[in-house]
C-alpha cells in the first residue's frame, strides 16, 4: 500500500476526469448528457461498493439493497402528497410530509447507512465467504419486501412522479463527493486496518485488529454512498419499481468494480467509465446494424452477452482487474519520477 | 388429511432442494467455488427438453443430461480452471458472470418470455388412496431423488473415483500429493453436478410446466442457502440442509397467516441469516475445514 498515505493525486486526477467528462457532455446532445449522467450515478454506486468490498475483500451482493432502501425513502419524502394518496396507503402524517430533494436524499442515504449497521452488526463477524452469502440473502429479502409491501412501496407497480432533480451537475457533485469520501476513508488508519484484514484475516486478528468493527465502519460508509447513488437513480428515472434494483443492477455494478480492479479506487471509477462506454456502444448498435446477415436490432440480450464475455475475459486473464490494484496517482507518480532527472525528496519505497 | 398432504409437499420440496444443494456442495467441496452458474445448468437442460419437443421422452431426457454435463465441463475448462488458485471472492464473481452469460445466450436464442413445456403429463394426476390423494409427480420426485442419493452414496463409498473425490474434498493439496489427479476429480465433480442439474430440470419442467431463462436463479439461491446451512464442503450436510430448507419453506407457507404469506421468502432468508449467526459452520462441521492458524 505504498504511496497511499497522503495520496492526493489519485482523487484529484479522478475528479478531473469526471469533471472534464461532465463539462464536455454538457455541450453535447441531450441523449449524450443522459449517458454521462448515468455514468456519474454509477460512479457513485460503484465507489460506494468499493469502499466496502475493495477495502475488505468481502464481495457484497447486497449493496443494491441499500440503494433500493434509500431510493424508496427519498421517493416517499419527495413525491407530491396527492400522488402518494393516489398510489399508496401511508399513515396520514407521512403522506402529508414533504421535503425538498436534497435533505430527503441525505436522510435516505443516512437511513441506508443505519440499516447497514443493523445488518452488519451480526453479519460482519462471520468469516470467509459466509458474509457474502448473507448479503445475498439481504438482497432477496429487500426485493421480496418491496414487491409485496403495497401500502408503502406500491408493490409490483411502479412508483411514479418523483421530482426529476438529478441533472448532470448534481450527479457530478455527488460523484466527486463519493470519490472524496472513499479516498479519505482509505487513507485513514481505519481504512489501512481494514485492508490488513483483507490480506489475511488470521494475521490481522492476531495483531489485535477488530475485524467485525472495521468492516462495519466501512459498510456504513459504503452504504451511505451507495444509498446516495440509489437516490440519484430514483430522481434520474422519475419512477421506481422493485426490479429497478435487483440482480441485473447487482451484476452490472459488480462487473464495473471487477473490470477496473476491485482493489483500487481508480479501478472502481475507471471500470464504470469503461463498462458504460461498452454498454452504450452496444445500445447504439441496436439501431439496426446488419453484420453477416444477423440483425442486431432483433436480438435482445446481445449487450448483456458482450458485457459478460468482457468481464470473463478480464477475470481470466487479469483477475485483479485492468488496474491490478494500483492507484492512478501512484502509477503516474512513479512514471514521472522515473522520467525526471532530479529524484523527488519523498522516499520511493 | 391436510397434514399428510403438507408433509408430502415438504418432503418433495426438501428432495428438490437437497439435489440442488448437492450440486452446489459438490463443486464447493473440491474447489472452494460457490458455483452461481449451477442454475444455468438446470436452465440448459430444461431448454434442451423444450427444443426436442415431439421426440420420444427417453431421447429428450438423455439429451438434456448430455447438454447439462457438457455445459458444466465447458464452464470448468474455460472459466474456472484458469482461476483455480484465485481467491473465493473472485471465483464467486466469475461464476456470477458465467451465469449471466448463459442466461443471456438463452435470451438470444429463445427470447426472454416464459415458454410452456409439457413433459410426462400423465404424472400430473393423483392416485387415490382411501381418502388420501397422492400426487404422482411428487411421489415420483421423491422416489427418483432417493434412488439418486443411494447411487451417489454407493459411488462415493465404493468406486475409486468417488473415494478420490472424497479425499479431494477432505484436503485437496494432500490428495494431490498422494497422486490424485486434480483435473480429473474436478471434471468429475462438474459432470456430476451437470447430471444433478438435469434431474432438477426434469422436476421443474414436469411440476411447473414453464421454463424461462431465469428459472435456475431462484433454485440456485436456495441451493446456496441449503449448502451453507448444511455446512459447506460436506455432502451429507448439503442433502440435510436442502431437506431442512425445503421443509421450512413449506412450513412457512402453511403456517404463516395469509397476509404474511407473500413474504415467505423474506422470512426464509431472514431465518437463514439468523442461522448463520448462530451456527456459521453449518449443521455438519468437518474439522478439516477449520481455518488453521
Amino acid at each position: 500500500m505504498r504511496g497511499l498515505k497522503g495520496d492526493f493525486a489519485t482523487p484529484a486526477i479522478l475528479a478531473m476526469v469526471l469533471g472534464v467528462a461532465a463539462l464536455a457532455a454538457s455541450f453535447a446532445a441531450p441523449a449524450m448528457q443522459r449517458v454521462v449522467t448515468e455514468a456519474l450515478i454509477y460512479v457513485v454506486i460503484v465507489v460506494g461498493l468499493y469502499s466496502f468490498s475493495g477495502n475488505s475483500g468481502v464481495m457484497s451482493f447486497g449493496h443494491v439493497s441499500f440503494m433500493m432502501v434509500a431510493a424508496y425513502i427519498s421517493a416517499l419524502l419527495t413525491m407530491p402528497p396527492l400522488k402518494k394518496h393516489a398510489l399508496l396507503a401511508l399513515p396520514l402524517a407521512l403522506e402529508r410530509f414533504h421535503l425538498p430533494t436534497v435533505p430527503a436524499g441525505l436522510i435516505a442515504s443516512a437511513a441506508a447507512a443505519l440499516i447497514a449497521l443493523v445488518i452488519g452488526w451480526p453479519v460482519m463477524r462471520l468469516r470467509g465467504v459466509v458474509p457474502s452469502m448473507a448479503t445475498f440473502a439481504l438482497l432477496i429479502i429487500t426485493h421480496v419486501v418491496a414487491q409485496n409491501w403495497k401500502g408503502v412501496t406500491g408493490g409490483r407497480q411502479a412508483l411514479v412522479g418523483l421530482p426529476l432533480d438529478t441533472t448532470i451537475w448534481t450527479a457530478l457533485i455527488c460523484a466527486l463527493a463519493a470519490v472524496g469520501i472513499a479516498a479519505w476513508y482509505q487513507q485513514t488508519r481505519r481504512g489501512a486496518l481494514l485492508r490488513c484484514t483483507r490480506e489475511d484475516e488470521v494475521a490481522a486478528e492476531s495483531i489485535g485488529i477488530h475485524i467485525a468493527r472495521e468492516r462495519m465502519v466501512a459498510l456504513a460508509i459504503s452504504a451511505f454512498i451507495s444509498g446516495m447513488g440509489g437516490v440519484l437513480f430514483a430522481h434520474f428515472l422519475g419512477t421506481l419499481n422493485p426490479n429497478t434494483f435487483y440482480l441485473d443492477t447487482t451484476f452490472l455494478t459488480l462487473a464495473m468494480l471487477v473490470v477496473g480492479g476491485a482493489r483500487s479506487l481508480s479501478g472502481a471509477v475507471l471500470g464504470v467509465l469503461i463498462i458504460q462506454a461498452i454498454s452504450e456502444t452496444f445500445r447504439s448498435l441496436e439501431d439496426g446494424v446488419t453484420v453477416w446477415g444477423i440483425d442486431f436490432t432483433a436480438r435482445a440480450g446481445m449487450q448483456e452477452v458482450a458485457l459478460a464475455l468482457i468481464m470473463l475475459i478480464i477475470l481470466v486473464f487479469r483477475p485483479d482487474g485492468l488496474f491490478g490494484g494500483s492507484e492512478i496517482g501512484t502509477v503516474l507518480g512513479n512514471f514521472l519520477r522515473r522520467r525526471s532527472p532530479r529524484p523527488k525528496s519523498t522516499p520511493s519505497s | 388429511m391436510n397434514l399428510v398432504q403438507t408433509a408430502i409437499d415438504a418432503i418433495n420440496l426438501g428432495a428438490i432442494y437437497a439435489l440442488a444443494a448437492l450440486g452446489v456442495g459438490l463443486i464447493f467441496s473440491v474447489m472452494n467455488l460457490i458455483n452461481f452458474a449451477h442454475g444455468e445448468l438446470i436452465t440448459a437442460a430444461a431448454f434442451t427438453v423444450y427444443a426436442l419437443d415431439g421426440q420420444p421422452v427417453g431421447i429428450r431426457l438423455g439429451a438434456a443430461v448430455v447438454a447439462a454435463v457438457c455445459l458444466a465441463l465447458v464452464m470448468e475448462r474455460v472459466a474456472f480452471r484458469p482461476l483455480r488458485k484465485a481467491n473465493p471472492a473472485t471465483l464467486l464473481v466469475t461464476s456470477f458472470a458465467v451465469s449471466y452469460l448463459v442466461q443471456h445466450l438463452v435470451v438470444l436464442i429463445f427470447g426472454a418470455r416464459p415458454i410452456g413445456v409439457s413433459l410426462l403429463p400423465e404424472l400430473s394426476e393423483s392416485a387415490a388412496l382411501g381418502e388420501l390423494r397422492l400426487p404422482l409427480l411428487e411421489i415420483a420426485t421423491i422416489a427418483v431423488t432417493l434412488a439418486l442419493l443411494a447411487a451417489m452414496t454407493f459411488f462415493f463409498r465404493r468406486r475409486p473415483l468417488g473415494i478420490q473425490m472424497r479425499a479431494a474434498a477432505e484436503d485437496f493439496t494432500m490428495a494431490r500429493l498422494v497422486g490424485i489427479k486434480a483435473n480429473r476429480v474436478i471434471a468429475a465433480a462438474f459432470a456430476m453436478s451437470g447430471i444433478l442439474a438435469a434431474v432438477l430440470a426434469f422436476y421443474q419442467v414436469a411440476q411447473s410446466g414453464t421454463i424461462s431463462y431465469r428459472m435456475g436463479v431462484d433454485l440456485v439461491l436456495v441451493a446456496f442457502v441449503s449448502a451453507v446451512v448444511g455446512g459447506m464442503g460436506s455432502l451429507t450436510g448439503a442433502a440435510l440442509g436442502g431437506m431442512l430448507v425445503g421443509m421450512t419453506s413449506v412450513a412457512l407457507q402453511t403456517f404463516l397467516p395469509p397476509t404474511w404469506r407473500p413474504y415467505r421468502d423474506a422470512f426464509l432468508f431472514g431465518l437463514f441469516i439468523a442461522f448463520l449467526i448462530g451456527r456459521p459452520q453449518g449443521l455438519v462441521f468437518r474439522k478439516a475445514h477449520r481455518v488453521r492458524i
